[in-house]
């Protein structure tokens, strides 16, 4: 797990890959905090938080659309998959070199807090209770762009089907609003990833949210880890 | 040690390989002979761990690749038909990576070190593996699977790709890596299964169709070949002197090769050796021979000659 990890969290950087996606974090985060709250001499950093959900669903993707695809097409799994070690470990492995690169990407947000903390006093608790769920957000949607990744072998696909997913994912509780049949709305509600990332934007911060985000970048994982076995068995 | 049980492999209802079973011993080179899509490559990949069989047994030192992959994995150097090469990589820290990969426990760079030496890409180690040659892939690919130093090695077609000189080095290695390892390796070349191997396992559409030490495969193989001949003289009356030598079953004129020399093949009786007579015969009526050969046999005339026990495969029913 510790070699894959080091391999992929490396190939990040020896490609442009890794540079871009940071740069991407970073400058567009910057551009809104300037014009969210410093240009207009706000202490709210809830809208920097909401903005970065939209760009990490369309960036994210980028991050993870070649992690299992390149090595599919390019027949290098072959050399993991009859290596000892476990699927899980590959997996994981995987996982959480992109996270790695993720968080390489947001690690500036509570420095916006900590500038404004020149001028003003700011609520800290709600500043970090806004980034651990940046954290979890950028979990499920490594861990759901991995999956997707994993089920082709084209960087493309996979990059256009995880930005679709999540675009479906965010459009969840809209979904919910218009379906008059209650059970799908309660449910689809229920799973609404936005609604709970929300709650964290505006300081809410829920023990079952937290639980909620760990749960669905278990299933993912879990269900790459499945697709890596069902190939073996077609 | 490799062992191998009625092992079985279906996609849909295509059988790719349809109850096979062979075993390879501790300091035994195997050669996997057949065509294209005999199901040389998915026997590897079962045995390797990377596809599983649909049912059968295999085995790496008596462990079931299925029951505990991770040892068994751990015990197999594998070389895929394709060189599983991260481009993006150099080849030393591709080779350092595979190291950390198969949790191996010797000196790392000594190691390391070692195994370039023996494949001949220490002058490459600081490339770019995207940038390498087809041989020098090969030949990283190979090293990659001696990464850890597993008893077992399993080389799909190493010497693709690579010139006549590398292909004879490869061998010698090869060779050199049978005297303590277990090694299979899968060609679609007779020669270089024959230069290499000690025991031969020729395969056709996913059946074996022999399984025989090298020198007992060969000299099977070798009697009763076809001799092509070349004579300068008149086409019908050397077919029939040719035609008439003791010994001789049947005669084909293929072409005229140069003008006034033409080309027959002469197919013996089996048993027999009529080269002697035919030099005699055709000098005594004064008729040049100008070029003399047995027919090496193709791959194909192989399968058709273990399948049908004969290269002719029309013979057996004239004769019944």
């Amino acid at each position: 797990m510790l070699a894959i990890f080091k391999r992929e969290t490396i190939a990040y950087f020896t490609s442009p890959i890794g540079y871009v996606f940071v740069a991407v974090c970073m400058m567009s985060s910057g551009l809104f905090f300037y014009l969210s709250a410093l240009g207009v001499g706000s202490t709210d950093l809830t809208g920097v938080f909401q903005f970065m959900y939209f760009v990490l669903m369309i960036f994210v993707p980028v991050l993870t659309m070649r992690l299992m695809s390149e090595e599919k097409r390019q027949k290098a799994d072959q050399l993991l998959l009859t290596a000892p070690v476990s699927l899980i470990g590959l997996v994981t492995g995987k996982f959480l070199s992109a996270y790695a690169v993720f968080l390489l990407g947001v690690c500036i947000l509570p420095v916006y807090g900590i500038v404004l903390s020149f001028f003003v006093s700011i609520s800290w608790m709600t500043l970090w209770g806004n980034f651990v769920g940046l954290l979890l957000l950028g979990g499920v949607y490594v861990a759901l762009g991995l999956f997707v990744s994993s089920l082709t072998e084209n960087q493309m696909i996979a990059a256009v089907g995880s930005i679709f997913l999540n675009l479906v994912i965010f459009l969840m509780n809209m979904l919910a609003a218009v379906i008059p049949v209650r059970i799908i709305s309660n449910t689809l509600r229920n799973i609404s990833i936005f609604d709970r990332y929300a709650d964290f934007t505006i300081g809410i911060f829920v023990v079952a949210n937290v639980l909620f985000f760990i749960t669905v970048i278990a299933i993912f994982l879990f269900l790459t880890v499945r697709v890596l076995e069902r190939r073996r068995w077609a | 040690m490799i062992e191998v049980q009625n092992l079985s492999k279906n996609y849909g209802s295509n059988k790719a390989v349809d109850n096979i079973s062979f075993r390879a011993e501790e300091g035994e080179i195997l050669g996997f002979l057949g065509p294209n899509g005999a199901g040389k490559s998915t026997t590897m990949n079962i045995l390797t761990g990377y596809i599983s069989s649909t049912a059968g047994k295999a085995m790496i030192d008596g462990i079931d690749v299925l029951d505990d992959p991770i040892a068994a994995k751990r015990r197999i150097g594998y070389l895929p038909e394709y060189p599983p090469l991260y481009t993006d990589m150099t080849v030393n820290s591709y080779l350092k990576f595979v190291y950390e990969l198969k949790k191996c426990k010797l000196p790392r760079n000594s190691h390391l070190n070692e195994i370039c030496d023996l494949v001949k890409i220490s002058d490459v180690g600081r490339r770019t593996i995207r940038n390498l040659s087809k041989g020098y892939r090969q030949r990283v690919g190979l090293a990659q699977a001696l990464v850890g130093n597993p008893g077992t090695l399993i080389l799909d077609e190493p010497t693709v790709g690579l010139d006549p000189k590398q292909i004879i080095e490869i061998r010698s290695l090869i060779k050199k890596l049978g005297k303590n390892h277990t090694v299979i390796l899968s060609s679609h070349i007779l020669p270089e299964i024959q230069a290499v191997c000690d025991r031969i396992v020729v395969i056709n559409k996913g059946k074996i169709v022999a399984n025989e030490k090298a020198g007992v495969l060969a000299a099977g193989l070798s009697e009763n070949l076809s001799l092509k001949v070349r004579v300068e003289g008149s086409e019908a009356e050397v077919k029939k002197l040719l035609g008439g030598i003791h010994g001789v079953k049947n005669i084909m004129s293929l072409r005229e090769a140069e003008a006034g020399v033409f080309e027959f093949e002469i197919e013996p009786k089996k048993g027999e050796d009529v080269r002697r007579e035919i030099f005699k015969n055709l000098s005594s009526r004064n008729y040049p021979l100008l070029m003399m050969k047995s027919n090496e046999l193709t791959l194909e005339e192989v399968f058709l000659k273990l399948i049908t026990g004969d290269i002719y495969g029309n013979v057996k029913n004239e004769e019944s």
